[in-house]
């Protein structure tokens, strides 16, 4: 990915944008700002494993659930935050091998199959291991980390160190899109066989699509778990997860900036809205279904879809003259 | 010694022989064609060379190492090439990140790629191949938009572009406007004085067949009736009665 | 071992459950290459519309007639005109996505239009035992059991004895060569939408006496139906019935004596175990990988 100038005024407009308007938000606004920056750290993996590299994975959440229950977990057990979180990171990148390897096996449908059965396992596990995770009722009382002495425990200095890390999580992931490994993933993508007879290893690059895409949901887990102080298995279900394939599509699959605005779509929103939530979601669903007739490529697509629409038209009104 | 060395190739399904006992070399630089009516065992031959199926009986080596059975992947990693029949190519790259991507794979090892340049210093390279195949007005257009003609064009220059020391080409021809077939022909000629290499054609296009290749196979029925240098091939007997038939 | 062989009949009749909506699931595939994720949802959908039937003075009977009758309506020439008709050509990915989105869709319009709670179902059967040379049977386990059994061996004989069978597994086998053959392949697939329809409903009938109704409880049918019909072989239609079948009895036999915690996870070893040794399952053919 190359950047344009434009491109980068734009960036920098954003980024300064994210850095005052938060002081003056309210908790509650801050929180929910906070909160989208964590999911868009968690889609930008998913939409490495789906936009780019076109595999179907349906338990991000229940990668996003291993970051935070290892986080919350060493936190509690005297483990500094800056430690806990990569060793989240790379516990996720190492399940996200695993889940890999039955990719290289299925045809690409079962996929979604075998990671959403994943996705319910790791739901049992949290429930059922009570004297690791705390069972349903969870664990409480995760305390924010501190930072060269100062501490994290205010929701400003917390939301600069989330941005902090969105912006390098992005960064590192448009290095990645822009080196040649972005084109393999794009090749996987586009079709595996002539990939294979053009020396692009498969295997290497269907699991490192994998176990990136996790390791990204990790470190949005480690940040999760002591944004919200408190985390139970619920929000890492399979529902969610769901939600997550649905957010890259929405936004626009394969589109670097398709996950910052299907997760606003699909998880901010409904955070926000949280007294008509279901409605909400109801009519999200829906409008999901009548996206994908009239705008697979999503959101961000408006533009191309639209002119391949008009290039259509007008082959089709020119047609009659030409005959 | 000899770029390709067939030993033996035979190949059943159930009672019908597929292949039956096909052996041939081709020497280094040289532009084999195999020819054949339909049903001979063209296709089962090129894909048992190519490993996609496994013969029942012989050998087949590259370069002296024996071959059956490679991946994909590892024949492409020891220079064999192939081109597809059906158009094969990363439809949502553009057509210069489709040159790319079939050549950046063989330099430098995965993790350094992270770090190379986006075009891992092939870009040069796909922009001669571009040159060459006449497709500047569309280099950046996504593959897949383009019309079929084009996309074969891709497809046979992804397949040159990691310079690979042989080529299977399987059946060029197939749906190129016949006003093309003869700029294809040059195209292969071109990249083979250029650049050199082995080829292998599998193809129906007598005339393009002919005109293209040094020496031809040519088989019926799964066995190998005749080889030759072209002007041999086409005043063989045999060859005649197998075409014209009956 | 009198426990085994309870554990063995429930497991068999919960099973056999599964095995409905996993055989809908395949025929959608068959006919129309559609992928359902929306499936599970397909099976809570007549559940709440028997519930709402019974609650305006309805018989069980009555309200399950009526509710197999807007499930064809809707889940089936529904879902085929509004849903899977537009994105012919736009691919499996495609439809899989908007069944996702219909999944999440139909869930929460339940969730917020009726409500968030488990509400309990009667069941056809009676919830007595019987005793049969010292296992405890109940009743209701045998007439699912049956139930199942009957429409399962109905659907087969539909599709292997008589004419518009033939002609629906010609549509599935291959589109192009029965349309050839004159067959009328876009009723052919209406009327596959349709059995699936029959068969969600009839699932809801039997299994929500014991998972409850409840907006979410597709998660789980629907799942264990994904599986049971990818363990069996996706493109045979008997594969679904051995596939829900083994799910219902290893998920129960592995619940009472390995560890209760985890039964709902013993469909998803089953079926990573089933497809790294045979990847188109038990009885399923090899597809050629497609291009």
């Amino acid at each position: 990915m190359t950047l344009s100038k434009r491109h980068l005024a734009l960036l920098a407009l954003a980024i300064i944008a994210l850095t005052v308007l938060p002081t003056m938000l309210k908790t509650y606004g801050l929180y929910l700002l906070t909160l989208w920056l964590v999911y868009i750290i968690a889609a930008f993996g998913l939409n490495l494993t789906v936009g780019y590299a076109g595999l179907k994975s349906l338990c991000h959440a229940g990668f996003m659930g291993i970051g935070a229950y290892t986080v919350a977990i060493l936190m509690k057990a005297g483990v500094s935050f800056w430690l806990a979180t990569p060793v989240a990171i790379v516990l996720c990148f190492a399940f996200g091998l695993l889940i890999g390897f039955p990719a290289l096996r299925v045809q690409l449908h079962y996929l979604g199959f075998a990671t959403l059965g994943f996705n319910l396992l790791l739901m049992l596990f949290f429930r059922n291991e009570e004297w690791l995770t705390g069972g349903t009722f969870g664990i409480q009382n995760i305390k924010r980390p501190e930072l060269f002495g100062y501490s994290l425990m205010g929701n400003l200095p917390f939301y600069y160190v989330v941005l902090a890390l969105t912006v390098i999580a992005g960064a590192a992931l448009a290095y990645l899109l822009r080196s040649p490994w972005g084109r393999a993933f794009a090749a996987l993508r586009d079709n595996p066989i002539r990939a294979e007879s053009t020396g692009v290893n498969i295997t290497a690059y269907t699991l490192m699509s994998f176990a990136i895409g996790a390791a990204y949901a990790g470190l949005a887990g480690a940040l999760f778990a002591p944004l919200v102080n408190f985390i139970e298995p619920a929000p890492f279900g399979i529902g969610n997860s769901l939600l997550f394939l649905l957010m890259v599509v929405v936004g626009g699959s394969g589109r670097f900036y398709g996950p910052v605005l299907g997760s606003a779509i699909a998880l901010l929103l409904p955070e926000y809205l949280r007294f008509a939530k279901d409605w909400y979601l109801a009519v999200f669903g829906f409008a999901v279904v009548v996206m994908m007739i009239w705008l697979p490529g999503g959101l961000l697509s408006i533009k191309e879809t639209w002119q391949l629409h008009r290039a259509k038209r007008d082959v089709k009104s020119a047609r009659p003259e030409a005959a | 010694m000899s770029v390709l060395s067939v030993h033996d190739i035979k190949k059943s399904y159930g009672a019908i022989r597929a292949v039956d006992g096909v052996s041939f070399n081709v020497e280094p630089g040289e532009i084999l064609g195999v020819i054949g009516p339909n049903g001979s065992g063209k296709t089962t031959l090129f894909n048992s060379i190519l490993g996609q199926i496994k013969p029942d009986t012989g050998r087949v080596e590259f370069e002296g190492v024996d071959i059956s059975g490679k991946s994909p992947l590892a024949l492409s990693r020891l220079g064999v090439g192939r081109t597809f029949q059906n158009l094969q190519v990363f439809s949502k790259l553009s057509l210069r990140d489709n040159l790319i991507a079939a050549a950046q794979e063989f330099h430098g090892g995965l993790w350094g790629r992270i770090f190379a340049p986006s075009d891992n210093g092939v870009g040069a390279r796909a922009d001669e191949m571009i040159e060459m195949f006449r497709l500047k007005h569309v280099a950046d257009l996504p593959a897949g938009s383009l019309s079929y003609g084009q996309q074969k064009l891709v497809d046979i220059a992804m397949a040159f572009m990691p310079a690979p020391r042989l080529v299977l080409l399987d059946e060029p021809c197939a749906g190129v406007n016949p006003s093309l077939v003869d700029g294809l022909r040059d195209l292969l000629i071109e990249l083979n004085r250029k650049q050199g290499g082995s080829f292998v054609v599998i193809e129906h296009n007598m005339d393009f067949v002919m005109k293209l290749c040094h020496r031809i196979v040519c088989m019926v029925e799964g066995k190998v009736l005749a080889v030759g240098k072209p002007a041999e091939i086409q005043n063989n007997r045999a060859v005649l009665e197998a075409y014209l038939g009956n | 071992m009198t426990d085994f062989f309870q554990l063995l009949i429930s497991g068999i009749a919960t099973g056999s459950i599964y095995a409905m909506a996993a055989l809908g699931f395949t025929l959608l595939w068959q006919a129309a290459g559609t992928i359902n994720f929306a499936q599970g949802e397909f099976v809570m959908l007549p559940a709440f519309a028997m519930l709402i039937g019974i609650a305006a003075g309805l018989p069980l009977w009555l309200a399950f007639v009526v509710a197999v009758a807007i499930s064809v309506l809707v889940l089936g020439a529904g879902f085929k005109r509004l849903v899977v008709d537009p994105m012919r050509g736009s691919g499996v990915v495609a439809v899989v996505v908007a069944t996702l989105g219909l999944s999440i869709g139909l869930k929460s319009f339940v969730k917020a239009g009726y409500s968030a709670e488990p509400h309990p179902f009667p069941s056809v059967f009676s919830e007595e035992v019987f005793k049969l040379a010292g296992v405890t049977i109940s009743y209701s386990d045998v007439g699912a059991l049956v139930f199942a059994g009957l429409m399962v061996l109905g659907l087969q004989m539909l599709l292997n004895k008589t004419i518009t069978g033939r002609a629906m597994q010609a549509v599935a086998q291959n589109t192009f060569a029965a349309e050839a053959l004159g067959i009328n392949v876009k009723r052919m697939i209406l009327y596959t939408f349709g059995i699936n329809a029959i068969l969600v409903a009839v699932t809801a009938l039997l299994i929500t006496p014991t998972y409850l109704a409840k907006f979410d409880m597709g998660d789980n049918i629907g799942l264990k139906a994904f599986f049971a019909a990818i363990i069996g072989g996706f493109n045979n239609s008997r594969g679904a019935l051995l596939g829900g079948v083994l799910v219902g009895v290893l998920e129960n036999l592995a619940g009472a004596y390995l560890t209760p915690s985890y039964k709902d996870g013993v469909a998803l070893v089953l079926f990573l175990a089933v497809i790294l040794v045979k990847p188109d399952g038990l009885l399923g053919t090899p597809q050629e990988r497609k291009v």
